[in-house]
């Protein structure tokens, strides 16, 4: 739930990187705080094990600008990773604008990035969010690795896409992100599919950290206008 | 209030109606500092002497453990657990639930009685409720007390994106 401060003129919103163990979410987080100059962020907060596990999240505020007068402040957070730590990602996902999945790119996390995506639906619908109805990117991290899927294997796996949600989208929307590609299509039976924006990332290198971040900011500033 | 009732906002008359009552209940207790967090870690606004740390990350830090331990309630039989209290050699906090809303942080040192903290902090949470549901009616009845101040902004945060 983003909160807009009239008194301080500023726009809050929250964002959560979500994704299986070691697939790079706190990555993506350490790699933002590197690069985005001290005056437009705060402490880079995390609560870790000792081996440098998420126990509970890595939060990380960013500014990204003014808009009509007013400062533009994300939340980052990532959750947990590991399947056992469930209760506490789900307190994260609450009050959350945006949603990154980060997903491991590896043949051999293939699993363990559905059995995530599936934990992500269940949470969000238990606090009565539909994941297909609000700001969503994925992320397909780690594709420098020699033993990373196809692209293409892991739209069909995590991003097969959903019936569009209003009526008036069912219409061919180009992938801005993309060229030759649609976010919305037709499917040769005639059904219209949706899909959310996906992007390729070493995030260890920096590379579609900020092209992620862009983008799901992008939907949840535009959601709210 | 229900808890989680429909969106609101503060206006600038809420805002100094709240300040005017953590800054007598600071008063009063001799606490020297309060923030007011809403529930999902976004502070609203700090009062009394000014802070020694990042303020975003207090409030978000304290609103994860709040949540947490509003888990560990309902794991022993309760519903929540309304008030929080963690004490430190000199510096200590008090954190209590406002209407499921906000939470209410007091920083106090060792002059300032546990006791009295705690005795002055019903009324004051009653108040700062009143105040909530204030707001949150207006809010109820007007619609949507403040314009909504991206319509139609599409243009500029394409531009705002666009580094």
């Amino acid at each position: 739930m983003s909160m807009i401060n009239y008194a301080a003129r500023e726009i809050n919103c929250k964002i959560v990187y979500y994704g299986p163990g070691l697939g790079g979410k706190t990555t993506n987080l350490e790699h933002i705080y590197g690069k985005v100059k001290p005056d437009m962020r705060g402490k880079l907060i995390s609560l870790a094990t000792e081996t440098d596990r998420t126990l509970f999240f890595d939060f990380l505020p960013v500014d990204l600008g003014t808009i009509r007068g007013f400062n533009t402040r994300f939340h980052l957070y990532t959750v947990p990773g590991q399947v056992y730590y469930n209760a506490s990602r789900k307190l994260i996902l609450k009050n959350v604008d945006g949603i990154v999945f980060v997903a491991d790119s590896q043949v051999e996390r293939m699993e363990a990035n559905l059995e995530s995506m599936q934990n992500l639906y269940d949470n969000m619908a238990e606090y009565g969010y539909d994941l297909t109805r609000m700001p969503f990117v994925i992320q397909y991290n780690k594709r420098d690795l020699p033993n990373a899927a196809p692209v293409g294997e892991l739209q069909s796996a995590l991003n097969p896409g959903w019936e569009p949600a209003e009526p008036a989208k069912a219409r061919i929307i180009p992938d801005p992100y993309h060229s030759g590609e649609n976010l919305v299509d037709q499917l040769p039976g005639g059904d219209w599919v949706e899909r959310v924006s996906y992007f390729e990332g070493v995030a260890i290198e920096g590379d579609g950290v900020f092209d992620t971040l862009k983008a799901v900011s992008k939907l949840v500033l535009k959601a709210l206008a | 209030m229900q808890p989680g009732s429909a969106s609101w906002s503060f206006d600038e008359e809420d805002l100094g109606a709240i300040t005017a009552t953590v800054l007598r209940f600071l008063a009063e207790t001799g606490a020297h500092s309060a923030l007011i967090v809403d529930r999902s870690g976004q502070l609203i606004t700090t009062v009394g002497q000014a802070l020694a740390f990042d303020p975003t990350v207090f409030a978000t830090l304290t609103a994860a453990d709040f949540s947490a331990n509003d888990q560990l309630a309902r794991l022993i039989g309760e519903t929540d657990f309304t008030t929080l209290f963690h004490q430190g050699e000199k510096e200590s906090m008090y954190v209590a639930d406002v209407a499921r809303r906000l939470i209410l942080v007091v920083l106090f040192d060792t002059r300032t009685p546990i006791g009295l903290v705690r005795l002055k902090m019903k009324p004051v949470v009653e108040e700062l409720t009143a105040h909530l549901d204030r707001a949150c009616t207006r809010a109820r009845e007007s619609g949507n007390t403040q314009p909504n101040i991206l319509a139609g902004a599409g243009d500029e945060i394409d531009e705002l994106f666009n580094w």
